[in-house]
């Protein structure tokens, strides 16, 4: 009987365990809460992270309403709200406000202000404005406030005035003018493309090529002196082709100029909300709308718009506006590179270790010591590329290969380049390869060796043939670590190559079309440089989220690949038995 | 009732003594194709294989049986050379395949390995397909010729009785297979290349009943062609299927005989012991 109640006893507890719906603190497991504190905190944090950078990239580029405030003065201000806050009173800012108002405020007294982004920063000097509400008399949403983004100074925030096209009479009427303006728009950003065209890539190819005439005539005299025959007859032929050169960019300078009196005639006047005129040749507006009369499906395309912009244009207004087109080119480059350096001496050295070396104490030393250079601080390696890479490497390449242009103090190779940020950045990923690839390798069972062994192949065809195969979804998975790793690095590039403005991307269509001797621009230091260098780092904000946004959905992707891979890679190598 | 004597030797052999063992006369063959010499095997400090003499007769099945830790696994894998793998193996003592010495310092032991084919206790097919797995001791060796290597693949398939279950599906994943159909893949895999000495190191293990049933009637069949040493821990198999059987312990070899003669009339007690179940 007694042992019938101890069974019933012990049931009645296991089942007091189950219970779904008890009480945490009822079920004595009081690290519970401290271990599922943490996890709960931690993906908290996360997703805190993650949807501010979603919200704020997401939405930075959604048309704000352009609203027009009237201050107890009279002026009125207008622009987009950029944010809010509140501000307390006191003696400081009591003395700061027109002496009409003073009595309105008490110490202490919460005051709301909003940050007004007024923009119009060459006839203001300034693209901000604070509007407090002790000082606000009205807010009017007008429906004729134009936002135009220019290629310079900025965007600016007013009402259109005229429009003047050619020697024609100035159009007046605000519809007129609208329709005026979109309809020559396009006509002019084809003009003007086509003379950026002109600027950028026929004449700096000229110029290129009077650029490695003069350099060779350089080597000559450096290898055969001032004075020598050589010298004398390379200079005349430089000579030659410099004249050529400079004919040939005086007719392309007079094709520029005839495009420039193409699209100068046609000028915007416009009105900032204090009353102030400016004119605005259509040349420099990159976008024109009227915010307030927008329709929904208008915004979405302006959206849509300026997403295409930041992922395809160049930078404009200290990289603050325009696009990203050359980060994201540099930071795609500079991962590849890497990859083609890393993987394979990774994989290399990692086969090394678990297939040839004997274990033993000196293998777990050299492991210890490969994972503790994955917890290297990365700017240690900065150092180290600049250092071994950029000045001894690369000027010891210069040296022999460019010395004209080292003569004239322009080094080729050695100074920071995407090929020795890459390389940089593959001594940064190789302990994470070379980890993940052992891990691989070890997962390979054995049985799988001893069978290639017992049909006599050797050990190289049995890991060519069999191992490599079988590890390769591992392989991938570092590699793709690596990737990510290396895509998202700042410090060390900004030693080795990373600019924040790079003239030409180190991929396109002239020469040898790759240039690993070019600076580069990285998404990474991009955020960095917009967030913390810019100097207008208010205007700058929206940038620096999208700019994350970016960079994160790239990382992301990566890894997505990465799971993708390696699935489909383990369903066929590795597959069920049974 | 294990008897006393058995006992006795048996604990004596566990205390470290040599035992001389009981080799039949049948098993003293003139030009066997295996011949093992005083073999010893050393796992660092530990000794595995005591002086082991025996030889394998050509074309016949010879059963390696003992209780697990007997060595018999290690015997095997030495006659290949596969405990060349193991860092802390050492050896003594010699082996010869048909007169030449396997542990000649000159022997080249990529050439050895691949004179002989090896079965596993667990079935271990390459992650490729049916067709590549078979042909693989040919592509390691350089031969490209399609037609030779689909033939190749016939042969062995049928050998390995596989061939009209597989021969739809030659180019799927041979990871797709039944248990049983992965092991005759691998015997198939093992016989590829012809080789003199087919090694099974316990081959059905891993296998049901009728799995088990098709293995056998297969080393039946290959009988003959090729020469069989297998390690098993099934006395009926080993009587069932061996010609000669060897019983091991502890490292020793304690007789060595044809098969109906160990397994119903025994020289040694403990031997007799150790097939009728009483103990191991």
């Amino acid at each position: 009987m007694s042992d019938n109640r101890t069974e019933h006893v012990l049931n009645k507890k296991e089942r007091f365990h189950l219970l779904p719906g008890l009480p945490l603190i009822a079920r004595n497991e009081p690290m519970l809460w401290l271990t599922g504190g943490a996890l709960v905190l931690s993906l908290a944090l996360i997703v805190l992270l993650l949807s501010y950078i979603f919200y704020q990239g997401g939405t930075s580029f959604w048309p704000q309403p352009v609203e027009a405030y009237v201050v107890h003065d009279g002026s009125t201000i207008m622009g987009e709200q950029a944010r809010e806050d509140t501000i307390e009173v006191d003696e400081t800012y009591r003395s700061q406000l027109p002496e009409a108002l003073r009595a309105g405020v008490t110490d202490g007294e919460e005051v709301e202000r909003m940050l007004i982004r007024t923009a119009n920063f060459d006839v203001t000097n300034t693209h901000f404005h604070w509007v407090d509400t002790t000082e606000l008399v009205s807010v009017s949403v007008p429906p004729t406030a134009t936002v135009i983004e220019r290629l310079s100074w900025g965007r600016f925030i007013g009402t259109p005035i005229s429009l003047q096209i050619q020697e024609e009479e100035p159009i007046t009427d605000p519809t007129a003018i609208m329709e005026g303006v979109d309809e020559h728009l396009a006509g002019i950003h084809d003009v003007l493309e086509r003379r950026i065209h002109l600027e950028k890539a026929t004449l700096g190819e000229i110029r290129a090529h009077e650029e490695s005439a003069r350099l060779e005539s350089v080597e000559v005299r450096l290898e055969h002196g001032e004075e020598s025959q050589h010298y004398v007859e390379a200079l005349a032929a430089y000579q030659v082709i410099k004249e050529h050169c400079v004919e040939e960019s005086a007719s392309v300078l007079a094709q520029i100029e005839n495009l420039k009196k193409e699209t100068a005639p046609y000028t915007l006047r416009m009105a900032t909300a204090s009353g102030q005129e400016a004119d605005i040749p259509l040349e420099e507006i990159v976008r024109i709308y009227q915010p307030n009369a927008l329709s929904f499906m208008d915004k979405l395309g302006l959206y849509g718009a300026r997403w295409m912009e930041f992922l395809f244009d160049d930078p404009r207004e200290a990289n603050s506006e325009g696009g990203v087109w050359p980060a994201i080119i540099g930071t795609v480059m500079m991962t590849m590179i890497m990859t083609i350096f890393v993987v394979p001496f990774g994989v290399m050295a990692s086969l090394y270790l678990s297939e040839y070396a004997k274990s033993g104490g000196l293998m777990s030393i050299i492991r210890i010591a490969i994972n503790n250079l994955a917890g290297v601080p990365s700017i240690v390696f900065g150092v180290f590329g600049l250092g071994f890479f950029c000045t001894t490497i690369g000027g010891g390449l210069d040296n022999w290969l460019f010395p004209a242009e080292v003569s004239e103090g322009r080094p080729v190779l050695g100074k920071g380049t995407i090929l020795w940020a890459s390389a940089t950045l593959a001594l940064l990923t190789v302990p994470v390869v070379i980890v993940a690839t052992e891990e691989a390798l070890r997962a390979v069972p054995n049985s799988m060796r001893e069978g290639s062994y017992g049909c006599g192949a050797s050990k190289w065809q049995t890991i060519w043939r069999i191992v490599m195969p079988r590890a390769l979804p591992g392989i991938m998975t570092g590699m793709i670590l690596a990737m990510a790793r290396g895509a998202g690095e700042v410090a060390p590039l900004m030693l080795v190559g990373a600019v924040k403005l790079a003239p030409e991307l180190p991929i396109d269509m002239h020469g040898t079309f790759i240039h690993p001797e070019r600076s580069f621009m990285h998404l990474g230091f991009h955020i960095y440089d917009l967030g913390l260098q810019s100097q207008n780092s208010e205007a700058a904000k929206p940038m620096v989220f999208t700019t994350t946004l970016l960079l994160i959905s790239i990382v992301v992707s990566l890894n997505l690949i990465a799971i993708w891979m390696r699935k489909r890679l383990a369903r066929r190598f590795v597959g069920g038995t049974f | 009732m294990i008897t006393d004597s058995a006992v006795n030797r048996l604990a004596a052999i566990a205390a470290g003594e040599m035992c001389t063992p009981a080799v039949h006369e049948e098993c003293h063959f003139d030009a066997p194709i295996v011949d093992i010499e005083k073999f010893n095997l050393y796992y660092g400090a530990k000794r595995a294989l005591f002086d082991i003499s025996m030889s394998i007769p050509k074309g016949q099945i010879t059963a390696l049986v003992g209780p697990s830790g007997c060595g018999k696994s290690t015997l095997l894998r030495s006659v290949n050379r596969l405990n060349d793998l193991i860092d802390i193996v050492r050896i003594e003592g010699g082996m010869k395949l048909n007169g030449e010495n396997i542990y000649d310092p000159a022997v080249d032991v990529i050439e050895l390995r691949k004179r002989m084919g090896m079965v596993f206790q667990k079935s271990n097919p390459f992650p490729m397909s049916i067709f590549e797995n078979v042909v693989y001791p040919l592509r390691i060796v350089g031969i490209r010729d399609k037609t030779v290597l689909e033939e190749t693949c016939e042969r062995s398939l049928r050998g390995a009785a596989l061939w009209d279950e597989v021969k739809d599906r030659l180019h799927e994943n041979a990871l797709g297979m039944s248990g049983g159909q992965q092991q005759r893949l691998c015997i198939a895999r093992a016989i590829a290349a012809d080789p003199e000495v087919l090694l099974m190191d316990e081959p059905c293990s891993a296998l049901d009943p009728i799995a088990t049933g098709k293995i056998e009637e297969l080393m039946a069949e290959l009988k003959g062609q090729y020469t069989i040493l297998i390690v098993t821990h099934n006395m009926q198999q080993a009587a069932r299927s061996s010609d000669y059987t060897a019983f091991m312990y502890l490292g020793q070899l304690i007789e060595y005989g044809p098969t109906a003669t160990i397994f119903t009339n025994p020289q040694l007690q403990e031997t007799q012991e150790y097939v009728t179940g009483r103990f191991g």
